[in-house]
């Protein structure tokens, strides 16, 4: 190769207690390369960075910085060697200014005092180098999170400058952020950077990458230069076996029967307008719209995470309360939220106590269920869900992040809802429990049960839904049904310039 | 127009108040600490008591434990034009501006029950208890009591570094000093209160041959000999007989113990400040006859040999 | 037991002190009866700890949901003074003891409201209590040391039942009653969920506002037993000095025990012994003979050092040595806490 080797990290091993997460890892990253790290969850992807950045300590190995033995302490060690990291949920402080973020810990000084026109001029100068015009004094928080990664990049790259290790940088970004994004990348590539890129769109990796590298279980599998392999030979390795047909398009004979649910005129001010939607028992109802069009506040209006102010929910007829999340639960609804970590699992609290949380909820803290009935249940779901590790009293904050979706699935089902709300239940999770999850969503469908579910990735809705409602700009915009369904016709009606409601009530109502 | 009424209206108050500079029609402010204890709530009743007695008006001013409730008082009294001011300071620094307004004011004040860190010359007189002597007569009681017998005395202690606790234990210290048959074998703080002096007093008798080689308790205030007398009785020993006890402050409930013989002796902190300080300014206001700078409260030795009851009653009505 | 092993740091702690209280007391084991009632330093240390045992059980449950109780010492105060004025003025024992426990249960249900409710901080909502609540005792006492004779109330601070001192009683009865219905029904994880992550706890349909009040109440009572038991113990009702600073002890009492003030997992069994360790490390000040100016020094670095060996940055040093393979060390106790 003509360039140099910048990182070597030969023979990394690192064990956890009763676990072996890394075994014997080679990885190398050249200078002016950009090289994705993938895998799936708890393959190692994670635990290697941060043993390259000194997070971790290693316990066996060596690691080579521009053929000199490294031995980072931590993070801030690492980056003064050279190394950065941008983590995927940004980590700057969103409550100090876009300048104070960038020169923590290194302001300029006059008089004794931090010199705040010198430290906005010169993070101004250097953000502009990435092509961001934007003013430094303002808080941190007033940006978007595409704004917030770049200036997160800028910052990484101006204190270490070798090394640039970027985890999952586009999972909350959208596609043209993600454009200046890798705009921004090539150039530091040619620069003479070493970029370290873990994601999990394979599209993306294609796109920007170099070489790959794959890990599966601890182990080094494969690296490769991008160009010499195909999407479906990097899934096999990933996996370790065939994606197969679980994607395949599944629709339905649309024999609407009497809806299970309707809501009429139902709607939050300021977080979505009063929408008609009506739900029949067995029906999977998909949400497509970008982020902040409205569709999580769909979902959490049903759910009284925020009251609604207009409209009646009816239950076969019947109306009903939905003013909490209590109320909803007590009329069968369940709800597995988007932010999984804040609103989702409880950290510290086993698996088996995740599970049971919602169901002991409503049977009230006088009535415990009894230890055997809380093992069958986790039992139960550990298999039914393949949870893994199988340990039901394991913390879930120790979980991949698709092991806790399933453990939140696995707390609703725990307590037979009849109308179950999924916000992005793939989001951020490995290939196979994606597959995993889809499959769920079918056979819950196919047993009764009525879903909506929000998500990001068309060819999902399309493949479950019967029906898809499209969101925008805090409306209900459009609903496509049945054989109509596809990711064409939903991205058209997203794009779609017109707000006025091409609503085609069709069955609705 | 109603304004420009109360205007005049006090206005003639004032000129009025600052005419009747003569002794029959004194009017006098008074700012007390708080009510923190019964001992202060007394001290506020005896001087109401006293200031009704002399035929003087007095206007009172609750600090609520505060420096600047103090100041501004002080400077309210200024303004209302009173003929002399009372002040039980609640620390002891700051106060030199606001009493050298007073000072112009030309309004005499005296201090009670403490004093401060200021020149005197900004203040007529302070009344106050002598801790030191105080520790002295409860020595003297003891040295009287055991004769050439000897004695081992456990001590309890104010709260550690308070100017009580300090002077007390120095005043005991010197009297008891006289022979060499009364020693302090014990000495622990429990900080003024019943709930520590029961339970400093029960690691006393535990540590000391379950209290049979203890001869006294010295205590620096009632409530921590209260405390203390009932551990002496949980451990199965007398107070008053097999263990002698003497405290300080003289408050209601030492009597009932005096009474029923579980206690021998205490020194009255009075909370008659204001007795002598009204004597004094009044003397002054008279002839211009100067106090001197500390006029020192009578600290009175009470035994069983006095009326315990009639004397907790009269100072239960106090306050206490 | 696994709970035991998770509290061997706080057993070894407490043996560790009591042993050093040996050293300083020869006599501190020897316990007879005198008077009708079991007698001796090492009751001494479970008598006087009555009070800040109490607290650290209500603190327990309230610190797990990640609040805290700064009122409790002013509870104490309301609570005991309540129960003075009650025989005071001629009603029985137990109405007395039904009106202290009735006045903790309203301060703690006030407390609760302010948290549950008006979403106030809880160190603030219960400052607020804390600096009004002398206030409210003082008006109760009438700014005096409320004394009474009343033999029943006495019974509670200084008699005995089987010859051991009803305080030690009333903690051990009222942890070991809060502990069986925190664990036998689902309210001691519910409580820890709503303590880790109150958001998704809600979003599960847990009634957060309902247990918080809950929590604060047992709090509140938990103060009336301390206050009561403390007014009894000197047969007057001290609205000044009744607790004071004891929840300072109480939340010490907590973190010692192993709960985290960050919320979540909890152990009363372990707030208990930090109670336990607390109150030994006192009566060892006082056995000591050491001048009363040494006193809180020596407190203080007691407490740094157990803080420090219990520690989990510590505990990962010593693990890592272990790892290491060379022979165990003696000293830092293996601190096996952190949530399980």
């Amino acid at each position: 190769m003509l360039n140099s080797s910048l990182l070597v990290a030969t023979n990394i091993d690192k064990n956890f207690p009763g676990v072996k997460a890394l075994s014997q890892v080679n990885f190398t990253l050249q200078a002016g390369q950009i090289h994705a790290l993938l895998g799936e969850n708890g393959a190692g992807k994670s635990t290697l960075i941060k043993c390259l950045t000194g997070a971790y300590r290693r316990d066996g190995g060596d690691i080579l910085l521009l053929g000199k033995n490294i031995n980072p302490k931590d993070t801030l060690d690492a980056q003064k060697l050279g190394i950065g990291t941008v983590y995927q949920e940004v980590n700057l402080l969103g409550n100090l200014s876009v300048a104070e973020n960038m020169m923590i810990g290194r302001q300029p000084m006059r008089w004794g005092m931090i010199n705040v026109k010198e430290m906005n001029r010169y993070s101004k100068a250097l953000l502009s180098q990435y092509g961001l015009e934007i003013d430094t004094s303002l808080l941190l928080s007033s940006y978007s999170i595409g704004v917030q990664q770049i200036i997160a990049i800028a910052r990484a790259v101006d204190l270490s400058g070798k090394v640039l290790i970027l985890d999952e940088p586009t999972a909350s970004l959208d596609s043209a952020e993600v454009k200046m994004l890798f705009g921004i990348l090539r150039k530091l590539k040619d620069r003479g950077l070493g970029i370290v890129f873990i994601s999990h769109f394979l599209d993306q990796v294609f796109d920007i990458s170099d070489q790959i590298t794959v890990l599966r279980n601890g182990q080094l599998i494969e690296s490769v230069a991008t160009d010499e392999i195909d999407s479906i030979d990097l899934v096999t390795m990933m996996l370790g076996y065939e994606l197969g047909e679980e994607n395949k398009t599944k629709h339905y004979n649309h024999s609407q029967g009497e809806p299970l649910l309707s809501f009429t005129d139902f709607g939050k001010r300021q977080k979505i307008n009063p929408f008609n939607l009506n739900i029949a028992k067995g029906e999977v109802v998909g949400i497509a719209g970008l982020l902040g069009s409205g569709r999580t506040e769909t979902a959490e209006t049903l759910f009284g995470v925020t009251a609604h102010d207009s409209g009646v929910a009816k239950l076969q007829d019947k109306v009903i309360d939905l003013s909490t999340p209590r109320a909803a639960i007590a009329n069968r609804f369940g709800f597995c939220p988007e932010d999984r970590k804040n609103d989702g699992i409880i950290g510290d609290l086993s698996v088996r106590e995740n599970i049971i949380l919602a169901l002991q909820a409503q049977r009230g803290w006088a009535k415990p269920l009894p230890l055997s009935e809380q093992k069958k249940l986790c039992e139960h779901y550990i298999k039914a869900l393949d949870i893994r590790p199988t340990d039901p009293e394991k913390p879930i904050r120790l979980l991949s992040g698709g092991n806790q979706q399933k453990v939140i699935l696995a707390r609703w089902l725990a307590t037979n809802p009849q109308f179950l709300i999924l916000d992005e239940p793939t989001r951020g999770i490995d290939v196979g429990a994606h597959a995993e999850i889809i499959r769920l969503i079918e056979s819950l469908c196919d047993k009764g049960m009525s879903l909506l579910v929000i998500s990001s990735e068309l060819d999902e809705l399309v493949a479950y839904s019967h029906r898809v409602i499209v969101v925008r700009e805090h409306q209900h915009v459009a609903e496509i049904i049945g054989a109509d369904i596809s990711t064409d016709n939903i991205i058209n009606a997203i794009a779609a310039n017109s707000v006025e409601p091409e609503y085609v009530l069709k069955g609705a109502i | 127009m109603q304004f420009k009424k109360l205007l005049i209206g006090s206005a003639i108050l004032a000129s009025t108040s600052l005419m009747a500079t003569s002794a029959f029609a004194l009017t006098v402010g008074f700012s007390q600490i708080g009510s923190e204890s019964g001992w202060r709530a007394a001290e506020t009743a005896v001087t109401l008591k006293e200031a009704k007695e002399r035929g003087i008006t007095l206007k009172f001013a609750d600090a609520q434990q505060k420096q600047e409730n103090q100041i501004k008082a002080l400077r309210s009294f200024i303004a209302q034009g009173v003929d002399a001011i009372l002040v039980a300071p609640v620390v002891a620094t700051g106060w030199d501006s606001v009493l050298k307004e007073v000072q112009e004011a030309k309004i005499p004040l005296i201090l009670l029950d403490r004093t401060i860190d200021a020149p005197d010359s900004l203040y007529l007189t302070a009344v106050t208890a002598d801790f030191i002597h105080e520790g002295n007569i409860a020595g003297d009681w003891l040295v009287n009591a055991v004769g050439n017998k000897e004695c081992k005395v456990v001590e309890l202690q104010g709260t550690t570094g308070s100017a009580p606790a300090i002077e007390r234990k120095k005043g005991f210290e010197q009297s008891i000093a006289k022979g060499a048959n009364i020693k302090i074998i014990r000495s622990q703080t429990a900080d003024f209160t019943r709930t520590k002096g029961k339970e400093v007093m029960e690691s006393f008798l535990k540590a000391e041959n379950g209290g049979k080689d203890i001869c006294a308790l010295y205590a620096h205030n009632d409530d921590m000999a209260v405390g203390a007398i009932q551990s002496i009785k949980e451990a199965g020993l007398k107070p008053g007989t097999d263990i002698l006890v003497i405290s300080i402050d003289a408050v209601p409930d030492i009597f009932t113990a005096l009474e029923a013989g579980e206690a021998n002796a205490t020194v009255e902190l009075t909370p008659n400040m204001a007795g002598p300080a009204f004597d004094a300014l009044e003397a002054f206001l008279k002839d211009g006859t100067l106090p001197p700078k500390w006029i020192q409260s009578p600290s009175r030795l009470y035994t069983q040999a006095d009326d315990a009851k009639a004397i907790y009653n009269q100072k239960k009505g106090l306050g206490y | 037991m696994n709970s035991l092993k998770r509290l061997a740091p706080q057993l070894i702690t407490l043996a560790v002190i009591i042993l050093l209280n040996y050293l300083v007391f020869p006599d501190f084991f020897n316990i007879k009866i005198a008077n009708g009632k079991f007698y001796g330093s090492l009751i001494d240390v479970l008598n006087r700890g009555a009070p800040v045992a109490l607290l650290a059980i209500g603190m327990t449950l309230v610190i797990a949901t990640k609040g805290i109780d700064l009122s409790v010492g002013a509870m104490m105060a309301i609570c005991g003074a309540v129960a003075a004025s009650t025989v005071d003025s001629g009603g029985s024992v137990y109405l007395a003891l039904s009106l202290a426990l009735l006045a903790g249960v309203i301060c703690g249900a006030w407390n609760g409201v302010l948290v549950a409710f008006l979403n106030i901080q809880p160190i603030i909502s219960t400052l607020i209590l804390m600096v009004a609540g002398r206030g409210i005792a003082q008006l109760i006492t009438k700014g005096a040391i409320l004394t009474f004779t009343d033999p029943g109330l006495i019974f509670i601070g200084s008699g005995s039942v089987f010859s051991i001192p009803t305080p030690i009683l009333i903690w051990i009865f009222a942890g070991i009653s809060v502990t069986f219905i925190v664990r036998k029904t689902a309210l001691g994880m519910l409580i820890e969920a709503i303590g880790i992550n109150q958001r998704a706890s809600s979003f599960s349909g847990i009634n957060a506002r309902v247990l918080l009040i809950m929590v604060y109440v047992v709090s509140g009572l938990c103060a009336a037993m301390a206050g009561t038991i403390a007014a009894a113990d000197i047969r007057g009702a001290d609205a000044n000095n009744s607790g004071l600073w004891l929840e300072l002890d109480a939340i010490l009492a907590v973190v010692i025990g192993g709960t985290s003030l960050l919320g979540g997992r909890f152990t009363l069994i372990g707030s208990l012994i930090g109670a336990m360790i607390i109150q030994s490390i006192n009566t060892g000040i006082l056995l000591s003979g050491f001048p009363p100016e040494f006193n809180l020094i020596i407190k203080a670095a007691i407490i740094v050092i157990v803080l420090i060996i219990q520690s989990p940055a510590l505990k990962a040093h010593y693990q890592t040595y272990r790892d290491t393979k060379k022979p165990p060390e003696p000293a830092p106790a293996p601190s096996s806490r952190t949530t399980s």
